[in-house]
């Protein structure tokens, strides 16, 4: 009988043992510390333009540009000893563009070299995020190059979370060194030369305040301090005087940016949601601009949205800009580069988005199928209209 | 830009913060269902970064958004 009482209390014990377990990977404490694809993503776009303003001619002519874009990126991800999550971003990019104005460098040649060009541009970064300590640190490094043109760069950040994750406090600090050939127009390389290469630099401070409002409601603000010294004028643009003289554009050697971001998001309903940014800049050339943006992506199925888009944008002009035969030789600084002058724009357009857990087309990784069209108009007659592709396996 | 326009706009970003940390609750992980969609994200998308690279180069403004603010040339 003994044996009998011993065999079901064991018996008993075994069948509390067993429902007691619980799976090593659910437990909080463990992480799987083996690095792992978190996803990839292909992005694709292609942007034409037209106007009249051109640069390189002195604000007169084509500006006829296309420009066919490619980035591909992955992000792995792996828990350290401490169960700090170490995040790792590689990118590499390349663009090939069309210029019609760049070819008016020389127009002497027959589609010259400057017509075209292709840019490749790899980056890395690194962040670790601390869910204990609610901080998180980086840091990243990029590169680019084209023709007459490389910039290498590199970023530190750092946030700091409070203990519900419902504000994020956050700094990065990033720094840019480029070099850029000098290249005149043809006419001008007799009296100023031609070759050689000089440098433009640029640092800049971004700093971030994120907060969730309401369970429906989030904003941020971002505030970006921009620093730039060096070649800031693109010697190969002409700027014609009223006496008819051609001179290289000439700006001043450093400009301070100030830009203020705020957005705010809010879920309205099960369907609806409204993205929204204002931004607010100003610098030392003279640019005061104000931009506003809202997306509304509105959800058919819980797994496609379609997201109609609007953006106004209005700014004055740099001090230094004038159009074609407008500059005289009392100005110190002259450009006729309508990207400096006043203006307004907007863009519109409209983002398809589908996404699945189970995968698309078959696909069990391919995660999220995007597609996103817009049109730009310019007040001062330039146009252009760009279309994405952005693929994500996860 | 004259003082009035500056005074404005100070007040409606110190406006924004202060009604925003007045007016927030804590909101817990388990009630984030909202706000962890993918389309609530308060960075800009990685779809928007053709769009984004565009305009840094046609407008004489840029930074602010999260976006890249130096390197590369832009001068086409």
């Amino acid at each position: 009988m003994k044996k009998i009482y011993l065999g079901v209390a064991f018996l008993y014990l075994s069948v509390l043992g067993a429902f007691a377990q619980t799976d090593s990977t659910e437990n909080s404490l463990y992480k799987n510390r083996k690095l792992k694809v978190e996803e990839a993503n292909f992005v694709s776009s292609y942007y034409h333009q037209e106007g009249n303003n051109s640069a390189v001619t002195g604000g007169i002519g084509t500006e006829k540009l296309s420009d066919f874009a490619n980035s591909f990126d992955v992000t792995l991800t792996r828990f350290d000893k401490t169960n700090r999550l170490h995040t790792f971003d590689f990118e590499f990019g390349v663009d090939h563009y069309t210029s019609a104005s760049s070819d008016k460098i020389d127009p002497t040649t027959i589609s010259s070299a400057s017509a075209a060009d292709t840019r490749i541009y790899p980056s890395v970064n690194w962040s670790v995020k601390d869910d204990i300590k609610h901080y998180s640190f980086g840091a990243g490094a990029s590169y680019s190059q084209e023709y007459d043109y490389s910039s290498i760069g590199g970023n530190i950040n750092f946030s700091k979370f409070s203990k519900d994750n419902n504000r994020e406090l956050g700094i990065k600090l990033m720094a840019f060194l480029d070099s850029w050939k000098v290249i005149y127009p043809i006419e001008l390389r007799g009296n100023l030369g031609n070759g050689g290469y000089k440098p433009r630099n640029s640092f800049n401070a971004s700093f971030s305040l994120s907060q969730i409002i309401n369970t429906r409601l989030q904003m941020s603000m971002l505030l970006d301090l921009a620093y730039q010294q060096g070649q800031l004028g693109t010697l190969y643009q002409r700027v014609y005087f009223r006496d008819n003289s051609v001179h290289a554009e000439k700006l001043p050697e450093s400009r301070f940016k100030i830009p203020l971001g705020l957005r705010l998001n809010y879920f309205a309903g099960d369907r609806f949601i409204i993205r929204s940014l204002y931004r607010f800049y100003t610098d030392d050339w003279g640019i005061n601009a104000h931009s506003i943006e809202m997306e509304a992506p509105y959800k058919i199925t819980p797994f496609f949205s379609l997201s109609p888009f609007y953006r106004y944008y209005t700014q004055t002009s740099a001090d230094q800009f004038a159009g074609f035969q407008q500059h005289t030789s009392q100005h110190n600084f002259y450009s006729s580069d309508y990207d400096l002058s006043k203006f307004t724009s907007q863009y519109a357009g409209l983002n398809l988005r589908f996404t699945s857990t189970d995968g698309i087309l078959g696909m069990k990784k391919f995660n999220t199928f995007e597609l996103r069209y817009g049109h730009y108009n310019r007040s001062n007659g330039l146009n252009s209209n760009n279309i994405t592709l952005a693929l994500k396996f996860k | 830009m004259n003082k009035i326009s500056k005074l404005l706009l100070f007040t409606f970003f110190t406006g924004i913060i202060g009604l925003t940390f007045t007016s927030c609750t804590s909101v817990k992980e388990y009630n984030k269902m909202y706000l962890n969609d993918s389309e609530m994200g308060l960075s800009a998308r990685k779809i928007q970064k053709s769009e984004m690279n565009f305009m840094l180069y046609r407008e004489g403004a840029s930074g602010g958004n999260g976006g890249k603010t130096g390197g590369g040339c832009g001068c086409n």
